[in-house]
């Protein structure tokens, strides 16, 4: 487990998004959006549907190419497949024909590594995450939960050293949503994380930053988060008086963005 | 309570069949129909046994389930290819479809007698008329089930740095494969009615070659009947076949 945010200036920044911008036809839904994130450091983004959450998350996957601006991923531009990040999508997107050990195997079996190999390194994600006892299971006999675990441990089979989640556990119960945002900042293993979320809590659960995006595709507030607190009192802190002004001053600016 | 249900459903079709084989028999008995018109299942059953005692069925069963099987498997095949093409390339979609529509548009049966004329009265001719009747259904749906492959697992893929050629293999084609299974159901049994049709048209030896034989120069009715229950027989094989591929390739297994 590491200890707060890893801000050391002295590392070239894993994530650099410099005056990033991103229209759909002629709809703009980024505009000159600037970011750096430290090796091992969490941010969230905060934001009102529609924003180009999710858009801002494939272009820093490489998925989409930007219309102006530029995304840098330890120092070389962004494009899909990049072994240095790993995707977890609001839907677990396992492969039903596969079983869950071999949903893990995949992004290493694409990469070329022997079965027997894939196997080893995907059995120990999936262990690492708590979903050692899943690994013969079919995707589609497990729990929401469960499928949510699967997927973090594909995403993380690959050891990047930058997870994009966009709003990962957003299909499941209040429960196990909470239980995971609770895990997620141990079960991550020191990759530097960009959330995308409408949850205020769940930002400030996760993230070292919360970002607000505004509807007018910019960045608006920037609140600290509490992930740098051991996991046990991260609850507790996000009910203190503390907490709660940050959760207020979120949920101001949210309701602020939405209606701009 | 479910299981017996279930087992009822099951013997269903055995017992309409054994009702309406019944009333067959005791109809044609009753009303004295003439064995040329229609044998009673009774008269069926006994030639088909002679049939095969003799020798006669196995004769003219080999060619057409060669046939069936060479020209299934190479129809199947082209069509999986053709429909992978067509699925993954938008351009060769566009150029090639309206001819593949109108291809299909067009009775293959009505082909036979060209490819009797280009490929002569043998095995040759029966195996393309197998072909090209089970290259379409084979074709569309392999197309179609690989064009309409869930977008999102398409993202997850490139994602994971996928190239073409390993999102095809890794996600396209288990995805597709209930939709080209499905063709391949329909292809089974139309490969069937291809080979005895070619048979129709030219041939020493095959049920279809044995359907004529038996309506026309024999005029042995029970033989006609017996040879359209092997034709049956062969049909539902072809489709069991199927079955059996799609269980043995099922996701569980993966």
């Amino acid at each position: 487990m590491r200890a707060g945010p890893a801000r050391d200036d002295a590392l070239m920044p894993i994530l650099l998004v410099d005056g990033l911008s991103h229209s759909y036809g002629k709809r703009q839904v980024l505009r000159s959006i600037s970011l750096e994130i430290g090796a091992g450091e969490s941010v969230a983004l905060l934001g009102p549907n529609g924003s180009g959450k999710s858009t801002l998350l494939r272009l820093v996957a490489g998925l989409l190419t930007p219309t102006a601006g530029h995304v840098a991923l330890a120092g070389s531009a962004a494009a899909a497949g990049r072994p240095e990040v790993g995707i977890l999508f609001q839907e677990s997107r396992l492969l039903p024909w596969r079983t869950v050990l071999r949903n893990v195997t995949l992004p290493l079996e694409l990469a070329g590594e022997s079965l027997p190999r894939a196997r080893t390194t995907a059995e120990a994600a999936l262990n690492s995450v708590g979903a050692g006892q899943l690994l013969e299971r079919n995707p589609t006999e497990i729990s929401g939960g469960e499928r949510g675990r699967a997927a973090l441990a594909r995403a993380l089979v690959r050891k990047p050293a930058l997870l994009l989640l966009d709003e990962p556990f957003a299909a499941l119960d209040a429960i196990t949503r909470a239980r995971l945002d609770d895990e997620l900042p141990e079960l991550v293993a020191g990759a530097a994380t960009l959330l995308v979320t409408h949850d205020i809590s769940e930002a400030l659960l996760v993230a070292d930053r919360v970002l607000m995006l505004g509807a007018d595709g910019a960045i608006h507030l920037e609140v600290p988060g509490l992930r740098g607190l051991p996991s046990a009192g991260r609850r507790a802190a996000l009910l203190s008086p503390d907490g709660a002004a940050r959760q207020t001053r979120l949920h101001e600016a949210l309701d602020a963005v939405s209606h701009a | 309570m479910r299981c017996r249900m279930r087992r009822l459903t099951q013997l269903t079709p055995v017992a309409v069949a054994a009702l309406l084989l019944a009333a067959w028999e005791l109809g044609v008995r009753a009303a004295s129909v003439p064995q040329f018109v229609l044998p009673a299942p009774s008269t069926i059953a006994v030639r088909f046994a002679e049939a095969w005692a003799d020798g006669t069925m196995l004769r003219h069963l080999v060619p057409t389930v060669t046939e069936v099987t060479v020209g299934g498997l190479l129809g199947g095949a082209l069509g999986l290819l053709i429909g992978v093409t067509l699925g993954l390339s938008g351009a060769a979609r566009r150029v090639v479809s309206p001819y593949l529509v109108a291809a299909q548009s067009t009775p293959i049966l009505a082909l036979g007698p060209v490819l009797v004329l280009w490929l002569g009265p043998g095995l040759a001719a029966k195996v393309a008329v197998c072909a090209l009747i089970t290259l379409f259904p084979v074709a569309i749906s392999t197309l179609v089930a690989v064009r309409d492959v869930d977008a999102g697992t398409l993202e997850l893929m490139r994602s994971l740095g996928a190239t073409r050629w390993q999102s095809l293999r890794y996600a396209r084609l288990p995805a597709a494969r209930g939709g080209i299974l499905a063709g391949a159901r329909v292809a089974a049994t139309l490969a069937v009615v291809g080979a005895i049709v070619g048979e129709w048209l030219g041939g020493s030896a095959g049920l279809g070659v044995l359907l004529n034989l038996a309506r026309g120069s024999l005029f042995d009715t029970p033989l006609l009947f017996a040879d359209l229950l092997q034709i049956a027989i062969v049909g539902v094989s072809a489709y069991g076949l199927v079955l059996f591929v799609e269980r043995i390739t099922s996701w569980k297994t993966a």
